[in-house]
């Protein structure tokens, strides 16, 4: 028996975690889920509830007090909303929107994509000539268009981002299926006479994961910096549900004139999810990557 | 004989330094090649024998590392080598042949270009002069109408075709060495026959020594003065071909010859080694076929040392057969 | 052949086989095509008229070197590939009846080892599921019993049985060659495609392996058709040896006849190309050119640009495969000699 006898998911973690960017890069990511998460529970205040502002604690500075001697950790903006709550809701929204539409696209890009592959013929020209068309847009152009048609709301920007974005994820899978399908445990299962479906789903898609994980994360980062791009230009999101791009936006004409922190923090808690998702992306590349295994 | 050998490697280690450990890759190896011989390193996977043949040319990375041991070259010590002086000697006075030729070629440039390159790394010379070189490395190793073949891709050759370029690129310079690294093993049987018909026309005319590294003993036994087996990255015996192949005296080499099916009785079950090769992590002390071996005993546990039965044959094992 | 009445149906007969791949051009292609740009799709002849018969019980040796088609014919046996022309029957009744009858039985008869230890095997499936899968999926077996019986089919081919959960990288090359073995005999199979299936393992393991081919025939009753392109391992298991060159069968006799009075002069050439096991140094005399690339067949018989006694009937007129005595079939104009 050879030594490295763990089953692949054990010897997935323990490559992982070689990486201490890596790992650190995987705490910070789970912090801000779980943050985000819970930010009903844990900010000290809900800002869009109208209720519970003062607009008179407007613009107040990071550690300022209030005239009732609540602090604001890190100020609060024009409206007198805290920039702490805000930012905790607006992470949020942000991941949600982002891993929603990344989820859905992931679906639809592949079970296109290995029809794709598996079928060719007329089946992939067509697929594919669509995609090739998809992706010739600018991203940003095709989701400014269709929110200008569609509205505002959570559920509109993740239908722009999923149309923007499935033609990736189907590309990438029927590249890998591609490949795969001409390896010989697929010529196995089929002298075996086991059905097509289960060809497809059982043996095929498993392994062309691994790539898919990968384009996958790094797009969720995407997501969001595209979702903060298109809420900071005033499309997509309400103010009622503000992510961190509408935070950005808010706050962008008192950047110069000394209340930079309206815009400044959510800018750093964006920063920092985005540098979270690619860290742990490009060691999940380099661990996936097809190597000579000897 | 009073001259010095070309090569001389003793006692040659060279691990993989791993998260799981250390991987003995090559462990106390020792041979010797006299000018102008032809030398078969024969070994199964695992044996150790082409990282053997990186370990001569200095082409182990890390994790990997020669820890212990010196390999001789017409008087210089290889394993002292800078950087330097590794180029005044790679690809000029000793040269490797892989077994992808691919791993030579240059897929995006043409192959004059490649040969010329190999030229001009070691000799002052004119790229005319360098040219006609490469054309006649092709002629010699047998390729038809030299003058178009320079002029094409590597893409556009046939594997047999591609290897002959790579065996070109390392005779161009006219090596006293080369290392061959199982050239033929992805070749059809009537391209090996070619290609080891220009090898050994080539070596005998020019003098140079070659150490053929292989699984496959009936190649050996053809074109090799002098064999040496390995197994589990050590070294077994070695002897002329005649004397392994007729009269060998490990266990392992016994079997490996017997296992051979033109060996045996047709429609028979053929003898075979049982079990498999151990993991290089985990050997320890004593021989490493003794878990397969029959003739084992208890002894066995304790390394055996190098002995020479007969003057040219040396073996490591304390139950030789007869 | 029986003197004493007519020979029994062969198992497996393959009549007329060809096979061409047509790489199509696609529509920029085809746009240029037509406005003169000269591209066609190109044809690589695969298999050009191929029939064999391979009566029950058989070990039928298929050797030749790249491009000569075995490959291809071990896949359109297996059914991975459909033949371009030619009729494949089995138990006399062509292919197609089988298909639609839902005759699980049949369709598994033929079944195949391949031969790289590390492709063949999905590397995300357990070794139980891997042998597992196609007996539950076909009802050979319960679903409650599965583990069971992949245990009996891996003590079979000599693998333990505790390793069953495993996954197929935590095997050596030999081991995976087994597992791969075990997952042809699990859906019970009376007939072997084995395609270069030992050719990429150690002299030792290779040895083990042939010997578990051995052992197997005679305890299950299997027919083989061993492709290869090792003529001393072929030597070693067949009782018959048909020889490919460039997509034609060139000849076809008993192994005791192939290897004593070969005729054929590619079989010649291959013959006198093995390296042996003498110490006696030889000196190669190598059969001269490249092979030739299965897009651009040359005319007539296929081998004549490297045939010694190649004559002008040879350039023009492919040879048809003939009786030379009994069960000895050579293609070759040579043979017609007045």
């Amino acid at each position: 028996m050879l030594p490295g006898t763990e089953g692949p998911w054990a010897r997935f973690r323990a490559e992982f975690a070689e990486s201490r960017l890596a790992m650190a890069g995987l705490v910070l990511l789970l912090a801000i889920l779980v943050v985000g998460i819970l930010a009903p529970v844990i900010s000290p205040q809900n800002p869009y509830d109208l209720a519970q502002l003062d607009v008179m604690d407007s613009k107040l500075a990071p550690g300022e007090a209030s005239a009732e001697g609540r602090t604001y950790w890190l100020g609060t903006d024009d409206q007198g909303r805290d920039m702490l709550s805000g930012i905790l809701y607006g992470l949020r929204i942000s991941l949600g929107v982002g891993i929603a539409s990344t989820v859905f696209a992931l679906a639809i890009g592949l079970v296109l994509g290995m029809m794709a592959a598996y079928f060719g013929g007329w089946v992939d020209t067509l697929i594919m000539r669509v995609v090739d068309i998809q992706l010739s847009f600018p991203a940003i152009l095709i989701a400014l268009v269709l929110l200008a048609v569609l509205g505002q709301g959570v559920d509109k920007i993740i239908f722009a981002l999923v149309t923007v974005q499935w033609a990736y994820y189907a590309r990438t899978v029927r590249s890998s299926a591609l490949v795969e399908r001409q390896k010989e445990y697929v010529e196995a299962a089929r002298v075996l006479a086991l059905g097509q479906a289960r060809i497809v789903f059982r043996h095929l898609l498993p392994n062309c994961l691994p790539p898919l994980i990968v384009v996958a994360t790094v797009q969720v980062a995407h997501a969001i910096a595209l979702e903060a791009t298109l809420s900071f230009l005033g499309l997509g999101l309400p103010i009622t549900e503000p992510s961190l791009g509408l935070l950005i936006s808010n706050g962008f004409q008192y950047l110069l004139s000394g209340k930079y922190w309206i815009s400044f923090y959510p800018g750093v808690a964006l920063l920092l999810t985005i540098m979270a998702i690619n860290l742990v992306a490009d060691q999940l590349r380099d661990i996936l990557n097809p190597r000579l295994r000897k | 004989m009073s001259a010095p050998p070309l090569l001389q490697v003793d006692g040659l280690r060279m691990h993989f330094f791993t998260k799981a450990g250390v991987v003995k890759a090559v462990d106390d190896v020792s041979f010797r090649v006299e000018r102008g011989e032809i030398l078969g390193l024969v070994g199964e996977s695992g044996s150790g024998k082409s990282m053997t043949g990186y370990s001569i040319l200095g082409l182990v990375d890390p994790p990997g590392r020669i820890v212990e041991g010196r390999i001789v070259f017409d008087g210089t010590d290889l394993t002292r080598l800078d950087a330097a002086a590794w180029r005044r000697i790679r690809g000029n006075r000793i040269a490797m042949i892989f077994q992808d030729p691919m791993m030579t070629l240059n897929p995006v440039l043409r192959i004059d270009t490649q040969i010329v390159e190999a030229v001009l790394a070691h000799a002052d010379v004119s790229r005319e002069s360098a040219l006609a070189r490469a054309r006649e490395a092709l002629v010699k190793v047998g390729i038809a109408s030299p003058d178009e073949r320079l002029l094409a891709y590597p893409h556009q050759f046939s594997g047999g075709m591609r290897q002959r370029v790579a065996i070109a690129i390392a005779l161009v310079n006219g090596p006293d060495l080369i290392i061959a690294d199982e050239p033929t093993t992805a070749l059809d049987v009537t391209i090996q026959g070619q290609i080891l018909f220009e090898m050994q026309k080539v070596c005998r005319e020019s003098g140079t020594a070659l150490v053929w590294i292989t699984h496959d003993l009936s190649v050996i036994a053809g074109i090799a003065d002098e064999v040496c087996v390995m197994y589990a990255g050590r070294f077994v015996e070695s002897g002329t071909v005649a004397d392994i192949l007729d009269r060998p005296l490990h266990p392992y080499s016994r079997g490996l010859i017997d296992s051979v099916p033109s060996r045996n009785e047709r429609g028979r079950p053929l003898r075979q080694i049982p079990g498999m090769t151990p993991s290089l992590l985990s050997l320890g002390e004593g021989c490493p076929f003794r878990e397969r071996c029959t003739s084992a005993t208890p002894h066995c546990a304790e390394s055996p040392a190098v002995t020479e039965p007969s003057p040219g044959r040396r073996l490591r094992c304390f139950h030789p057969l007869q | 052949m029986s003197a004493t009445g007519p020979a029994p149906a062969p198992l497996l007969e393959l009549r007329g086989i060809s096979k061409r791949f047509t790489s199509r051009l696609d529509l920029a292609a085809r746009i240029a095509a037509r406005l003169g740009a000269g591209a066609r799709p190109q044809t690589v002849h695969a298999l050009d008229g191929v029939d064999l018969a391979i009566g029950a019980g058989e070990v039928v040796g298929l050797v030749g070197e790249s491009g000569c088609g075995k490959s291809t014919l071990g896949r359109i046996v297996a059914r991975i590939l459909e033949p371009s022309e030619g009729e494949r029957r089995w138990m006399g009744r062509p292919y197609a009846d089988y298909e639609s009858q839902g005759s699980r039985s049949e369709r598994l008869a033929v079944q195949m080892v391949f031969q790289d230890p590390f492709a063949s095997l999905n590397p995300r499936m357990r070794i139980v599921d891997v042998i597992g899968e196609a007996p539950v999926v076909h009802g050979l077996v319960a679903p409650r019993e599965r583990e069971t019986y992949v245990a009996q089919v891996m003590e079979r081919v000599g693998l333990d049985a505790s390793l069953a959960r495993r996954f197929p990288h935590q095997f050596s090359g030999g081991q995976r060659s087994r597992i791969g073995i075990a997952r042809a005999l699990a859906v019970k199979p009376r007939f072997l495609v084995c395609d270069e299936a030992v050719a990429a393992l150690d002299v030792s393991i290779q040895a083990q392996v042939l010997n578990l081919f051995i052992r197997l025939r005679e305890e299950f009753g299997l027919t083989y058709l061993f492709i290869s392109h090792d003529l001393g391992v072929v030597r070693h298991l067949s009782d018959r040896v048909v020889i490919m060159y460039l997509g034609r069968i060139v000849e076809s006799a008993s192994t005791e006849e192939v290897f004593a009075r070969c005729n054929h002069p590619y079989t010649q050439a291959l013959l006198a190309e093995i390296p042996r096991l003498e110490a006696t140094k030889r000196a190669y005399i190598p059969i001269k050119g490249e092979i030739p690339s299965p897009l651009d067949p040359p005319g007539g018989c296929h081998f004549h640009p490297r045939c010694p006694h190649s004559t002008a009937r040879c350039r023009s007129e492919a040879p048809r495969l003939r009786e030379i005595s009994p069960g000895h079939l050579s293609a070759c104009h040579l043979n017609d000699a007045p």
